[in-house]
């Protein structure tokens, strides 16, 4: 226990006295109070420039970009040189020719492997984020529930993996689920099997990777709305001779709406995309748009081509991201209320 | 009741094997003398000498490690202005378009923000003034514009719950408001802002697939090392890495929590003596 007596000052105090110190010094020495000047003269105030500096970040890095792709998803593709793509406008004999490609969205509709793989990716998809939900309501149910001693540990738990490599932790089930892996080896010595089960480089191991990337993504959104709930709302329901499981389905379950659709936007989006695991544990016939979008870029250095499947990608995906974004909205304006 | 708990604690106990046996497996395979994942060929850090005398892998490492803390950094300067306007500030014109942009990032697919983003370094390379190359300054763009929604987030979530009079007290008692944010509301936050460094700074030294969209052809970055290395099939090198990795998370997120379990209990205590203090007698 830290000593009471009044003249004890922690590091922690120190460090922001001596930051007081050092800001007032700042804001009252020369050089800032004429850059504040000079910056209030040409229409630059406070508030002004602080909404300035995020929004013109994200309108450069986050909005132009998929105006630039949606302009090279028109391109026509050059096989030849750098940038590989065409100009859009062409200035010549004082005309303005503007060309619009649609080569490659037709390609897209007519290729059969592209509207196979955008509708096998919203299938793993939307499988994965129906086993994630399976998993991880009971696991985030039951953390809500546990004594608040043991609640911030399992949490940390859960988010635990989260913090060490994706990457590494997708490449540890290539180990476990190898034809020699420990999984394999196991069943054999159980005389479950006689060979081993080919598992890697199937559609079971990019489920597997999938739903074990994602599974935090699904459990903290949960958990932070089944902890809010009122309990005596259930007791008061068992009291009226409730059955348990009936009161879980007529009260928690409907109540717990908003941490669901936040869980299963979390891992239904990134989903559809992922790259890295239908690359690692699917099979070389697993077709995830993802994957289409890379080799198409890298491999046969098709700009247009991917920048047309991004686009379709993104428009496939508008939806669950303004639920998504909906969600985020009230839940922060929830807790600004309280 | 007692079927129910069962059935909770089973959930669990499940849930955290799915999630801990394959880090588990890589730790203990970090130390198989044998190169094949089927013997155990008896204990060994054989590998852990070999990691260390890969020198593109550490090189590669050692870039990464840049290119987080410097992302880690500006994902934070940003990241908390925009937190601060999206908590502060409940009226702007294009305040709903802005707060879509912030929070679209966080579920994105990497693919589309990859691809995007080298799309628009291209279009801007002929431009005067932006190198021409594309490397180490290009991937900490990305990343910074990737993690600042997680620190918007973040902070955003702890202005919301922190008490707006004391601002407010200060802006009456006559401080400008720069003077405010940077005296009472910065030390307030400042919590959350390391949170949210370290959330930038591991999801920067995480990235493959931005990282390999916006790289030059010479850049390689850890994730992107790692990667061609896996590609190829198990190597024991990675999973001594992998141990290491885990090895500093843990340690790290155990000391973080010590320091904040002290921290509260001092806080606790402050208040207890302050309680005291008001319902004393005054003599």
């Amino acid at each position: 226990m830290a000593p009471t007596n009044p003249g004890y000052v922690s590091l922690g105090e120190r460090l922001v006295l001596w930051m007081d110190q050092l800001w007032s010094t700042v804001l009252d020495s020369a050089p800032y109070r004429w850059s504040a000047g000079a910056m209030r003269r040409v229409g630059l105030h406070g508030r002004r420039l602080v909404i300035a500096v995020p929004w013109l970040w994200l309108l450069l890095f986050f909005l132009i970009p998929f105006v630039i792709v949606l302009k090279i998803s028109f391109a026509e593709t050059r096989w030849l040189g750098t940038p590989p793509y065409g100009p859009l406008f062409e200035w010549a004999d004082a005309q303005l020719h503007i060309r619009l490609n649609l080569a490659n969205y037709l390609y897209l509709i007519r290729d059969a492997l592209y509207v196979k793989a955008f509708l096998s990716s919203l299938k793993v998809a939307a499988i994965s984020t129906i086993f994630c939900l399976l998993i991880g309501y009971p696991m985030a149910y039951a953390i809500a529930r546990t004594d608040p001693r043991w609640r911030n540990v399992l949490l940390l738990l859960v988010i635990l993996p989260f913090w060490t490599s994706f990457l590494l932790r997708v490449y540890a089930w290539m180990g476990l689920l190898g034809n020699n892996g420990p999984i394999n080896q196991l069943l054999m010595a159980l005389g479950l099997i006689s060979e081993p089960l080919a598992m890697l480089n199937t559609d079971f191991a990019m489920y597997i990777g999938i739903v074990y990337s994602y599974l935090p993504f699904m459990i903290l959104p949960l958990y932070s709305n089944l902890e809010k709930h009122d309990l005596t709302l259930l007791e008061a329901a068992v009291d009226l001779g409730c059955k348990p499981f009936k009161a879980f389905l007529s009260i928690t379950l409907p109540l717990s709406m908003p941490g669901v659709i936040a869980g299963s936007m979390l891992v239904f989006i990134p989903a559809v995309g992922e790259f890295v695991i239908p690359r690692l544990l699917g099979g070389t016939d697993s077709l995830m748009i993802g994957r289409v979008l890379w080799d198409e870029f890298f491999l046969n250095r098709n700009w247009p081509v991917a920048s047309a499947v991004a686009v379709v990608l993104l428009i496939v995906l508008v939806i669950p991201i303004m639920i998504f974004q909906r969600y985020q909205m009230k839940e922060t304006e929830a807790e600004e209320r309280r | 009741m007692r079927n129910r708990s069962f059935f909770l604690l089973t959930a669990l106990v499940l849930g955290f094997a799915f999630l801990y046996i394959p880090i588990l497996s890589m730790i203990v395979y970090s130390f198989n003398e044998s190169r094949l994942v089927t013997v155990w060929g008896g204990f060994s850090v054989k590998w852990y000498g070999e990691l260390f005398r890969n020198r593109q892998l550490l090189e590669s490492a050692w870039l990464s490690f840049r290119i987080a803390a410097v992302t880690a950094t500006g994902a934070v300067v940003i990241g908390t202005l925009a937190g601060f306007v999206l908590a502060r500030f409940k009226q702007f014109r294009t305040r709903t378009m802005f707060a879509g942009m912030v929070t679209a990032p966080l579920v994105m697919p990497e693919v589309i923000t990859g691809l995007s983003l080298l799309l628009l370094f291209v279009a801007l390379a002929p431009l005067p003034f932006v190198p021409d190359t594309r490397g180490f300054s290009t991937i900490t763009i990305a990343h910074i514009t990737l993690t600042l929604s997680y620190v918007t987030v973040v902070v955003r979530s702890r202005l919301a719950s922190m008490d707006e009079s004391i601002e407010e007290a200060a802006m009456d008692l006559g401080a400008r408001p720069v003077a405010v944010f940077m005296k009472i509301t910065l030390p307030i936050i400042a919590p959350a802002m390391i949170s949210g460094w370290l959330l930038a700074f591991t999801l920067s030294l995480d990235d493959l697939v931005i990282a390999s969209f916006t790289a030059g052809p010479s850049t390689n970055t850890l994730p992107m090392m790692i990667f061609s290395t896996v590609r190829r099939g198990i190597t024991p090198q990675i999973n001594a890495l992998a141990t290491i990795m885990v090895g500093i998370v843990t340690v790290f997120v155990i000391v973080a929590g010590i320091l904040m379990a002290r921290q509260e209990r001092r806080r606790q205590l402050d208040m207890r003596l302050a309680e005291a203090a008001a319902a004393a007698p005054r003599g």
